[in-house]
């Protein structure tokens, strides 16, 4: 979408009475989401006065803050100097990732929109459990429900758009695609976006000590497995439906 | 145990406190009491910290007793409440006697009260709040036969009184709420922005903790451009117009980042007017500058600190005082200025 006189970025802009945006696209692609983790980590590391929290989202880094005690002049010209340091597109990615190998059912009652977003892609039902099953994805970032990420990115033909029709609910562990993304719910919810793979995962548990399972930069891959084992993981209470976790290398 | 026991609940009754601070980069919204004005309402006339949670009563309250001596107060949506069948002043703090009934009914006006304990409800923190929040499924609502712990008073004995009352500006039916631009604003025309301020909405039927749904009549606030916009970070008080750019204000528990545009931002201070809007009542928006919206929130935030100050003894109707022969109402025993209901601030005023 082009508007005239489209913004230059990076931007900062206001959120509300309290909050600051600094955005570096309008668009997601690897670099951009690289700079928001990078990004957010240096804010943190300023430990600025009035700053409430932080967040990332896809391509932006979020500041909360108290106005009171931190005037938005004064927040807007730490957060431009910072942006002037260095380029931030090409920061690398943060330290102590994690990759997720997670046994997945795609398709079958468990997964039922499988068919249709392959369809959409223009791949066989095979081809693409093949495709979705070998791609390793990364946390973008974690938003809107407890713990759930946004994962990508997918191949273009996987940009497929949202249903007209939300689904009224998808349980835990579904693992729902739209625009060359995956969402991997954490709480059972309506989605607009289809239901392709249904995983073993519990991403919010707010009784354990860690109750965030993932972190943002974390990469997943969604090994295909069939019912039968989805099923046997599920009673014998596997952890994590069976996922396997392991450090990634820099 | 120092308890209060649940023995009738209406449907949606929760335990809220001031919510989460800091896990919005882990997608969880901090939520809290809907209306934040009636928590600070019930810690002044307790004379206690205001981060202490309390019942929030949604619509309708219950039926309590309590296991030990305590002091209560009623603040928010005003609820028909009787202790053992007598009335209770609503914005007031009373006491209870164990085995007592404490009855609370539906919302006259509003939508949310809420029942306050002398040191707050103690039930189990988790990420370091007792708020339930529907939306994660942290906690859920209250059940009949529940047992919520009550904490100890944390208030000194001398200031541990109750007969206060506090007198509150209508905020149950409907008004004004003021806005400023946020960072999507200027995806939407400035004749669609005008047309919204200029617009009389009622509150839908689709209204949770999460989200109030707006009715208008006429065309809706489309944004330019509306479906591609990339998911960005969410605040409460956010006006989201949905795909046929009908709004939603998004309220403190609502989701962290969303795709819809939102057209401006409520002021925090406007919320509660914003929660407790029946089904009926007109709501209006009213565009602020960004300098303007600051004013308005710091005088609020001053009003608040402001609320211990405000309470006063609760003056009791002789029609409607049935002991009226036990009190002393001649001799001038106790002067007026030892009135152990003086509300002042000053340590040991009271006593």
């Amino acid at each position: 979408m082009s508007r005239e006189g489209s913004p230059t970025y990076p931007l900062i802009r206001n959120v509300g009475l309290s909050g600051m945006l600094v955005s570096f696209g309008d668009q997601l692609d690897e670099a951009t989401n690289r700079a928001t983790l990078a990004f957010r980590g240096a804010v943190d590391d300023l430990a600025l006065s009035g700053v409430v929290e932080t967040a990332t989202s896809l391509a932006s880094v979020f500041v909360r803050f108290d106005p009171a005690e931190l005037p938005h002049e004064r927040l807007h010209a730490a957060l431009a100097d910072l942006l002037q340091t260095r380029d931030w597109r090409e920061a690398p990615l943060p330290q102590g990732r994690r990759f997720w190998r997670v046994p997945t059912v795609y398709g079958t009652e468990l997964a039922p929109q499988l068919a249709e977003a392959a369809d959409l892609a223009g791949l066989s039902e095979q081809a693409a459990i093949d495709e979705l099953g070998a791609a390793r994805v990364r946390v973008l970032t974690i938003g809107f429900a407890p713990g759930q990420p946004y994962l990508g990115t997918l191949g273009e033909h996987w940009d497929i758009p949202r249903q007209s029709e939300v689904t009224p609910q998808v349980p835990v562990g579904a693992l729902v695609l739209a625009i060359r993304q995956f969402v991997l719910f954490s709480t059972a919810s309506p989605t607009g976006w289809r239901h392709v793979g249904q995983t073993g995962l519990t991403l919010f548990q707010p009784e354990a000590a860690d109750p965030f399972a993932l972190r943002a930069g974390d990469e997943l891959q969604f090994e295909p497995v069939g019912t039968a084992e989805f099923l046997r993981l599920r009673e014998t209470g596997a952890p994590q439906g069976g996922a396997i976790v392991s450090e990634v290398s820099a | 145990m120092r308890a209060l026991r649940v023995l009738r609940i209406g449907p949606s009754c929760t335990v809220q406190d001031g919510g989460r601070v800091g896990y919005i980069g882990q997608g969880l919204s901090q939520g809290g009491a809907a209306d934040r004005l009636a928590l600070a309402e019930g810690a002044a006339l307790l004379r206690q910290d205001a981060g202490l949670a309390a019942l929030e009563m949604a619509g309708m309250g219950g039926l309590f007793e309590a296991t030990e001596p305590m002091r209560i107060a009623l603040t928010g949506a005003e609820m028909q409440a009787t202790l053992d069948g007598a009335p209770l002043v609503w914005n007031g703090s009373h006491r209870i006697e164990p085995g007592q009934r404490l009855e609370i009914g539906a919302a006259r006006r509003g939508v949310y009260g809420y029942l306050h304990l002398g040191g707050g409800l103690a039930t189990p923190q988790r990420l370091g709040g007792r708020s339930t929040h529907l939306v994660a499924a942290l906690g859920a609502p209250l059940a009949e036969g529940d047992i919520l712990p009550v904490g100890e008073e944390t208030t000194p004995a001398a200031r541990r009184v109750t007969g206060l009352c506090l007198d509150v500006a209508d905020r149950f039916s409907g008004g004004e709420l003021r806005l400023v631009e946020s960072f999507q604003s200027d995806l939407f025309d400035p004749a669609v922005r005008r047309r919204f301020a200029e617009t009389p909405f009622t509150p839908g039927r689709r209204a949770s903790r999460m989200a109030l749904q707006l009715m208008s009549e006429g065309e809706g606030f489309a944004a330019a451009g509306q479906l591609n916009v990339l998911s960005e970070i969410i605040v409460p008080g956010d006006v989201q117009m949905t795909g046929d750019g009908r709004p939603f204000l998004l309220l403190r528990e609502a989701q962290t980042t969303g795709g819809y545009p939102r057209i401006g931002t409520v002021l925090p201070c406007d919320l509660s007017r914003a929660v407790q809007a029946a089904a009926g009542a007109v709501l209006r928006f009213r565009w602020v500058s960004l300098a303007e919206g600051l004013v308005q929130q710091a005088a609020h935030d001053a009003a608040l600190a402001r609320l211990p100050s405000a309470c006063r003894p609760l003056l009791r109707d002789p029609a409607d005082m049935a002991d009226l022969l036990s009190y002393q109402l001649i001799g001038g025993v106790v002067s007026a200025a030892a009135d152990p209901f003086e509300p002042r601030d000053e340590p040991g005023a009271e006593t």
